[in-house]
Formats: structure tokens, C-alpha cells, sequence
């Protein structure tokens, strides 16, 4: 255990539910159906560390991401930002809370409204929040933020069409920078740029994480992205917490099943090595959100399920130092 | 600050540049503005293009037909009506009415009707439930009805025929914004300025608002033809502009008495309605695409491939391409 796990989270989420509703069934409509989107999962994130949140589509770690951010309506749980109960927070408080916690979009293209120029793009949140009077005061800041996140300082009066995809995500964490936060969601920041620059754009988060003092809780749907930027990785399958554990332990000695499926997915720069590995296929159907069966979320695509995990839900029990899994057989 | 001031203007310029360049190959755009530039400056200066006075009657000179057809006076180029008032002067100053109501109520009911629409998709829950069930009643109600009622209790002029003609047209535009902005609620860009702490106000006037404006223009341009037309029925029920005045709708409502006998009676207050329309519409097809980013992002890219291909190509890679 290092020195910041002593310290004081910087976030913490308790028991996080977030349900959406999700129609009416049944002939007459009588019956609710409600969407399972998260359930029950608890974090923390530790000054400047970088949490990573693994999972596959809709498994709930954008839910979480946006709940913490409080776009999304908490169903059950406690969200604790610097020891502050934040679960409840709207209107001007929650306004003055987005100082202190940014996001970074997944998608540069469609984060970045097409009608503005960078200028107005990056200056926009000192404007709204009282920092600078007009765009002109500002132009000192944002040439500086440009300069920060690698743009040329020219940029601001362009619009966003004139750059490139990993550009524009680039202009979008100057944008969440602008306000000086210590927590920044990224969500999923890199998965919808070309592969050859998405280590620009990791590094950079860590570069600016190292200069800046930043916490990130970091959203990705493969392994292979968080590897290089995460402090500790947390496993998400089905709106529940899978693994959560130092970022080696995840990767050398995984203690779920899920862990251990999408540690086989990433490839292996070596086409003989790559061949001749043992793939673990997750068959099977993803659990239906609207109706959870009973037991362990994970039954209907393990291989190791038995009579007990189709039953009772395991609970996330410490396996090794600092490595929690939810699992009945490890 | 000074440069970047410059800068600021240089940008500005490029963008009004490309505007002109665009509507200058556009000609169907360029034609739409001949035709309303020339409206505007008609409505404007009535009173010293319009050669009588347009309620002046000469009963000795009822009906006369255009100067071109037998029987016709060159002092009446379009010929007389049954009063034997000049239809070319009539024609000019009706532009006025019809500029100004179709204008003023487009205006009007556009800006309560998008208003309320786009309260209504943003809040959403009850807000949305209200403002979309009074549109409902509203629409349910026979308009021209309710536009004569109150006419006859306020009294008939053209400040109370806009304010009357807004009232049935708002709910077009509140439909079309809401459904609109329900959409537009989900761009990541909105969230987005959501998420940096824009107050709701900023999100709707600085983020959604500019995504409406084609489909608010095309909107505005078929209810101005519909106002205009509205304008024409209650003038022509007795509860628009009132007969010593002009409107084209008025003309040729009274002209429908004559159609058989003396054509031009119609045919020009309706071709002016005609051509008017014509013109906005082609206007806004121009303001339509130069107001959208996508098609800036268009013309980024051709000026770029235009750049690349007027630049000559250094030897080594011009070799490299020459290689099949």
C-alpha cells in the first residue's frame, strides 16, 4: 500500500446504482420494466492517480462516469467528491462543482460544436463561469492551453472541421483543462481515434496529469489502451464490479474470468505467439438488462460457472493484497 | 490585441467573402435577392414610384386594360379597376401591406412559437406536457374564426391583423422547435457545454438555437406565403385592410368579381404574390447552405484540394506518384 492510499479519496462512490426506465410490459402495460445499468458498485479515486474503468459496450462505465459527473440521475448510493456528498447536488452549487471536475468526450468529432471557432470553444467555460468578461481577455489563456495540449498557437481562430481527429481531441481536453480541475472523467478518450496517435493523446493525458496535479478516472473498453496511463484498473461487467486492482496484478495474475476473457483479447504484436495462444471466447449471451437472472452476472459466458454462481451473486472479497474479485471459484 | 483584432476582421472578411463568392454562383440565390432587394426598395419608396394615388377613382376610366391591349392608356400601364383607380399603383403601395404583415407576423410568431418549442423540448416533464397541450387546443381551434372574432371586437388594422395572424401561426414553429431540440439535446457538443457549466439559457441560445436555423428558414419562408395568403381571405371576408387602403390579397379578392371581364385585375396583385414568394424562397435556399457549418466544412476541403492542385509537386514526390 503506498503513502496516497492513506490519504483522503478524492472521489468515492458508495453502493452506485443508476437504473433508467425502460418501458412497460405486459399486455395492459401494468408492469415497470426498469434497466439495470449499474448496480451496486463502489470506488475510490486517490489524488492523482488514474483510475481505469474496463468494461464492454453497455456495461455501465459511462453510466458511472456521468453519474459521478451528475448529468445522470443517482438512483441509489453516495457520490463523495473531497469528502463532500455530491449525490444530491443541482443548480448553482452543481454548477460551481464543474470547476472542480471536467470531462473529456469519446467522440472529438461530434464534442466540438461545428459553428464556433477554438477560441470560443476553449474560452467558454471562463466566460460561463465569471473568469474572463469577453473572448479577448481570454486570448492570452487559451494560446497558453494550446501551447499545453501540443496545438499551434494559430489555432484559435479556425474552426473545428480544419483539424484532424486526435486535433480535435487535443482542443477538447484544452477545453476541460481550461477551468483547472483535479478530476477529469475521460471517457474513453482514445477509442475513437486512428491507432497511430492514440499513444499521442495517452501521453499527453499523462504529461498534463504530471503537471497539473490531475486525478483521472479513466474509461476504456479494451485493456490494451488503460495499460500505460492506470494506477489500478476496475473491471465492469453487466453494471457490476468484476476486479478491482493494482494495475500489474490485473494484467500477471487476473482472479476473474471476465479479467482473464478480455486479457486474451488484446493481440499479440507476434503473428507465431499469436496463432499458438489459448483464446478464452466468451460465448454466450450477454445478461438481458431489464431482467437480471439471479447470482453472479458474469454465469451465462463462464466457463467455470456452477450450480452456486447461477444462484447467489458472489460478493467482491479480497483475493490477494489490494486485488478485490467477485468470483465464488478463485 | 491589436493583431489579433486584425486577425479577428481577416477572418470575418474571408467568411463574408466566401458568402458573396457562393451567392455569385448561385444564381437561382442571386435572383431570389434581385427580387426581394427590389421589394424592399418598392415597399420603401411607394410614394414616389406609384404614378397616381392608389385610391384616386376616375370613374370615366373604369376598367381600362393594360397599355399593351387594345383600348389601354400608356398613362395606365396596368390598366384601371372598376373605380378606375390605377392597378400599378395599387400594386406598389399593396406591397407595403404585404411586406409588412408577412414580415411582422413571420417575425412574431416565429420568435413566440420557437421560444416556447424549444422550452418545452429542453425542459421536457410537465414544462413540455403544458406548452404542447396548449398547442394542441390551439390548433384545434379554426383559426380564421378566432382571427375575425377578434377583429371585430379590436377593430381591423394592420397592427392588430399581425398581432392576430401570430396568434394562429406560432404553433407550427413550437412543434417544429421542440421536436427539433429533442434530438438536438442528445449532441455531445450540448452535453458538453452542459458539462462546463453553460446555464441553461447560454446552452439553448449559444448550442441549439444555430442547428435550427434551416429548418426555421425554410419553415418562415412557406409561412410567409401562407400569411400572405391569410392576409388575402380576411381582407377579402371584409376584416383585413380596409377598402380605401391596398393590399395584393384585397385586390384580388375584389378582382375575383371581374376575373371574366378584365383579367389584370387578378392576374397582377397574384403574380406579384407569386414572384414574391418565388424569390424569398429562392433567397433562403442560398441562406440556408452558406449558414451551415457542414457545407463550410464542404468548401474547406475543395479550397484545400484546389490548393494542392495548383501547388507544383516536389521532384521526389512527384516521381513516387508517377511510379504505377
Amino acid at each position: 500500500m503506498s503513502d496516497s492510499d492513506a490519504a483522503a479519496p478524492l472521489l468515492e462512490i458508495d453502493h452506485l446504482t443508476v437504473h433508467f426506465p425502460g418501458g412497460r410490459s405486459g399486455f395492459w402495460g401494468q408492469e415497470r420494466l426498469v434497466v439495470h445499468a449499474v448496480d451496486n458498485v463502489s470506488l475510490a479515486v486517490m489524488p492523482g492517480e488514474t483510475l481505469g474503468l474496463v468494461g464492454e459496450s453497455g456495461s455501465g462505465k459511462s453510466t458511472i462516469g456521468r453519474a459521478i459527473l451528475r448529468q445522470l440521475p443517482t438512483t441509489q448510493g453516495r457520490i463523495r467528491f473531497r469528502g463532500e456528498d455530491i449525490t444530491k447536488v443541482t443548480g448553482e452549487p452543481l454548477r460551481n462543482l464543474r470547476r472542480h471536475m471536467q470531462m473529456v468526450f469519446q467522440d472529438p468529432y461530434a464534442s466540438l460544436n461545428p459553428r464556433q471557432r477554438v477560441i470560443d470553444i476553449i474560452s467558454e467555460p471562463l466566460i460561463v463561469h465569471g473568469l474572463a468578461r469577453h473572448r479577448k481577455d481570454t486570448a492570452a489563456k487559451v494560446a497558453d492551453l494550446l501551447q499545453r495540449v501540443g496545438m499551434p498557437a494559430d489555432a484559435a481562430s479556425r474552426y473545428p472541421h480544419a483539424f484532424s481527429g486526435g486535433q480535435r481531441q487535443r482542443i477538447g481536453i484544452a477545453r476541460a483543462l481550461a477551468l483547472s480541475p483535479e478530476f477529469i472523467v475521460a471517457d474513453e478518450p482514445v477509442s475513437a481515434l486512428d491507432v497511430s496517435i492514440r499513444a499521442q493523446v495517452v501521453n499527453l493525458l499523462m504529461d498534463l496529469q504530471r503537471d497539473c496535479g490531475l486525478t483521472y478516472l479513466f474509461i476504456a473498453h479494451d485493456l490494451a489502451t488503460v495499460r500505460h496511463i492506470s494506477r489500478r484498473i476496475a473491471i465492469l461487467y453487466a453494471g457490476k464490479l468484476m476486479e478491482l486492482a493494482d494495475r500489474d496484478a490485473i494484467y500477471e495474475r487476473p482472479r476473474h474470468p471476465y479479467t482473464e476473457a478480455l486479457l486474451s483479447a488484446i493481440p499479440i504484436p507476434d503473428p507465431v505467439a499469436q496463432r499458438n495462444r489459448r483464446r478464452l471466447v466468451n460465448d454466450g449471451e450477454p445478461p438481458d438488462p431489464l431482467h437480471p437472472l439471479p447470482g453472479c452476472r458474469y454465469q451465462s459466458r463462464c466457463p467455470y460457472a456452477t450450480a452456486q454462481c447461477r444462484s447467489v451473486e458472489p460478493p467482491l472479497e479480497q483475493k490477494a493484497p489490494g486485488q478485490w474479485a467477485a468470483c465464488w471459484n478463485r | 490585441m491589436a493583431a489579433d483584432n486584425q486577425a479577428n476582421w481577416a477572418a470575418r472578411r474571408r467568411i463574408a467573402a466566401g458568402w458573396a463568392h457562393h451567392l455569385w454562383h448561385d444564381k437561382a440565390g442571386l435572383f431570389g435577392l434581385a427580387i426581394v432587394v427590389l421589394l424592399i426598395v418598392v415597399a420603401a419608396a411607394a410614394p414616389l414610384l406609384a404614378p397616381y394615388d392608389p385610391a384616386a377613382q376616375a370613374l370615366r376610366d373604369r376598367l381600362l386594360p393594360p397599355a399593351w391591349l387594345a383600348g389601354g392608356q400608356l398613362a395606365h400601364l396596368l390598366g384601371t379597376d372598376q373605380l378606375g383607380r390605377d392597378v400599378l399603383s395599387r400594386l406598389i403601395f399593396g406591397s407595403r401591406v404585404s411586406l409588412v404583415v408577412g414580415a411582422g407576423v413571420v417575425l412574431l410568431a416565429g420568435a413566440f412559437g420557437t421560444a416556447l418549442g424549444m422550452l418545452a423540448g429542453y425542459c421536457g416533464g410537465r414544462v413540455d406536457d403544458f406548452v404542447m397541450r396548449w398547442v394542441d387546443t390551439q390548433v384545434a381551434f379554426p383559426g380564421l374564426l378566432l382571427a375575425l372574432v377578434i377583429l371585430v371586437v379590436v377593430g381591423a388594422n394592420v397592427p392588430s391583423l399581425i398581432i392576430v395572424l401570430s396568434l394562429n401561426g406560432w404553433m407550427v414553429y413550437a412543434r417544429m422547435a421542440r421536436g427539433s431540440v429533442l434530438g438536438l439535446r442528445q449532441l455531445p457538443y450540448v452535453e458538453a457545454a452542459q458539462m462546463i457549466g453553460c446555464r441553461g439559457r447560454r446552452v439553448i441560445f449559444r448550442h441549439i438555437l444555430p442547428n435550427l436555423t434551416s429548418p426555421l428558414l425554410t419553415l418562415s419562408i412557406l409561412e410567409f406565403a401562407r400569411i400572405i395568403l391569410a392576409e388575402a381571405a380576411l381582407s377579402f371576408l371584409g376584416m383585413g385592410v380596409q377598402p380605401p387602403g391596398s393590399s395584393w390579397g384585397l385586390d384580388v379578392a375584389i378582382g375575383k368579381d371581374y376575373m371574366f371581364r378584365a383579367w389584370w385585375l387578378v392576374t397582377f396583385p397574384g403574380a406579384a404574390i407569386a414572384l414574391t414568394v418565388l424569390g424569398v424562397n429562392l433567397l433562403a435556399s442560398w441562406l440556408r447552405v452558406v449558414t451551415d457549418p457542414r457545407e463550410r466544412e464542404k468548401q474547406f476541403a475543395r479550397r484545400m484540394a484546389r490548393k494542392r492542385h495548383a501547388e507544383p509537386v516536389p521532384a521526389a514526390a512527384a516521381s513516387v506518384e508517377a511510379r504505377p
